[in-house]
């Protein structure tokens, strides 16, 4: 038995072996994705950026429940409200704390009117410490320039609910 | 080629001829490296990319064949920091200490019968020598740089090197007996002959024992000891910064394209052709093929690059007991029974090498 060992460590088979491995390894097809050309598909759950969302009619759906703002582990979310004219209630300040927000997805799923949601936007940046606030107007903005595609990924999602 | 030049030269004297050309052939020779060990970085990463099934490097340039040239920009631009504490002279010094044996052992390769810097008869003393003095670079670099863990590196790097140059020497002890001189052109022109004429067949154990420690002196996976990123951080030149860092990668390249070198010389026949004697190739448009030419040598340089590198992307490294078993007990005893064995053969004259 020691005698079979010693010849098995002579003749490298082990190495060979491991060799041959990498070898073929070397000839697989490569899996890597070429980021900004191509870009990996996305789940239409993607927690992404967070936006606020608003009626077909234009009005903004919050109605200041805070729910998300209670639900939010991060404690990411400030809300401060008042009632409007037609006596409905409204935000005056609805702020997000980039750098405090974990993407949980929480304060979407407690939203009862679906104003909060995550788009599958993941390429944003800021350049100051300040910009990490996303104000009610930036949620908004946000919320509008992507609506498209998080209705699509919502309907999409919705089936599974 | 080289008549050109002195038919050119002619109203110089004879010896600053002489010089000139040396000097030429020098020039081609760094250079050459140079440009070599650019494409070895890209290589390795390539390979061992596609070995762990990625693309590897391919953003700068075509195919990322800039890459190399980028990084080295990176290096030129960094800022050379200097331990406070650091041995200044010899901090700046090891560096050089490693790269310049490195670069000096290439003055005995023959590329091509007439092709080589300097004709001397104990070539293969001169490698051992040099080879051998590439140590002092790694240790000084250990040393001055007042580190804990550049000291650590350096110190494996010492014993392993001492190790395994035993072996290399003894591997080498079998080449000259078979070829019957110390110079690398004899040595070859003792191979000449088909692809079963190369030592690699009669010497087996030596070819694969000479590689092992080769790739053991360079301090290469899986013997890597002396800059283990993980217990370690890099070992020796985890001291240094920008074109200090870059030298040692510069000289570890070099020596690994001088071991490949090496081993093609001394046990795959050097410039000799696969094709060699191979009749259905003869009056085809083929034939250039059977030739010896510079071509092959680098082919299969190349071939042992990529063994490596291979080598790097396929195994994990050696535990520092293992290392020193392996050297002592296992390489050292091989090649002394190989060159036993060896001696019964050539008393017996058995064996393709010509018996002088």
């Amino acid at each position: 038995m020691k005698l079979f060992r010693l010849l098995k460590k002579l003749t490298l088979i082990d190495f060979i072996k491991g060799f041959i491995v990498t070898l073929k390894a070397f000839f697989r097809k490569k899996v890597t994705v070429q980021y900004p050309e191509v870009k990996t598909p996305l789940s239409p759950r993607f927690r992404g950026k967070l936006a606020l969302m608003r009626y077909d009619n234009g009005e903004e759906r919050c109605i200041a429940c805070k729910l998300c703002s209670a639900v939010c582990p991060a404690h990411a979310i400030t809300i401060e409200s008042e009632e409007k004219e037609d006596g409905t209630r409204r935000t005056t300040k609805f702020e997000i704390d980039a750098f405090k927000c974990i993407y949980c997805g929480f304060c979407e799923e407690a939203c009862p009117v679906d104003s909060i949601v995550e788009t599958n936007i993941f390429e944003y940046h800021m350049t100051e410490n300040e910009q990490r606030i996303q104000t009610k107007e930036m949620l908004l903005a946000t919320g509008d320039q992507y609506s498209e595609q998080t209705n699509i990924n919502k309907k999409k999602d919705s089936i599974y609910k | 080629m080289e008549q050109t030049i002195t038919s050119y030269l002619s109203f110089l004297s004879p010896e600053l001829i002489r010089l000139t050309l040396s000097f030429l052939q020098i020039l081609i020779v760094i250079i050459g490296l140079i440009f070599t060990v650019v494409f070895l970085v890209l290589f390795e990463r390539k390979v061992i990319g596609y070995m762990h099934a990625r693309i590897g490097p391919n953003r700068v340039g075509p195919f990322g064949l800039f890459q190399t040239i980028a990084d080295t920009l990176k290096l030129l631009l960094k800022e050379i920091i200097i331990p406070s504490k650091a041995d200044r002279f010899l901090f700046l010094l090891a560096p050089v200490l490693l790269l310049i044996p490195a670069l000096a052992a290439w003055a005995v390769i023959p590329f091509n019968p007439e092709f080589l810097i300097a004709d001397i008869d104990a070539g293969l003393l001169y490698l051992l020598a040099l080879t051998s003095f590439g140590v002092y670079g790694v240790i000084l670099a250990g040393w001055s740089s007042n580190s804990k863990y550049a000291f650590l590196g350096s110190m494996r790097a010492a014993a392993q090197m001492v190790a395994y140059e035993i072996a290399m020497g003894f591997a080498l002890v079998g080449v000259l007996m078979a070829g019957g001189s110390l110079k690398l052109g004899v040595i070859v022109e003792a191979q000449s002959g088909g692809v079963l004429n190369w030592f690699w067949l009669p010497l087996f154990p030596l070819f694969i024992v000479y590689f092992i420690s080769g790739i053991a002196e360079t301090n290469r996976h899986p013997f890597d000891l002396a800059e283990g990123e993980a217990e370690i951080v890099a070992g020796f030149h985890v001291e240094y910064s920008g074109m200090g860092f870059a030298i040692f990668f510069l000289a570890e390249y070099i020596n690994m394209t001088l071991i490949s070198v090496l081993t093609s010389i001394m046990f795959l026949g050097g410039w000799e052709s696969f094709f060699y004697g191979m009749s259905f190739l003869e009056n085809t448009f083929l034939e250039f093929l059977t030739e010896p030419s510079i071509f092959w040598l680098l082919l299969k340089t190349l071939f042992f690059l990529f063994v490596f590198v291979w080598l790097r992307a396929s195994f994990p490294r050696y535990r520092y007991d293992q290392l020193m078993t392996l050297g002592w007990k296992v390489l050292i005893p091989i090649t002394i029974i190989w060159i036993v064995v060896e001696c019964v053969m050539l008393t017996l004259e058995v064996g393709p090498w010509s018996v002088t």
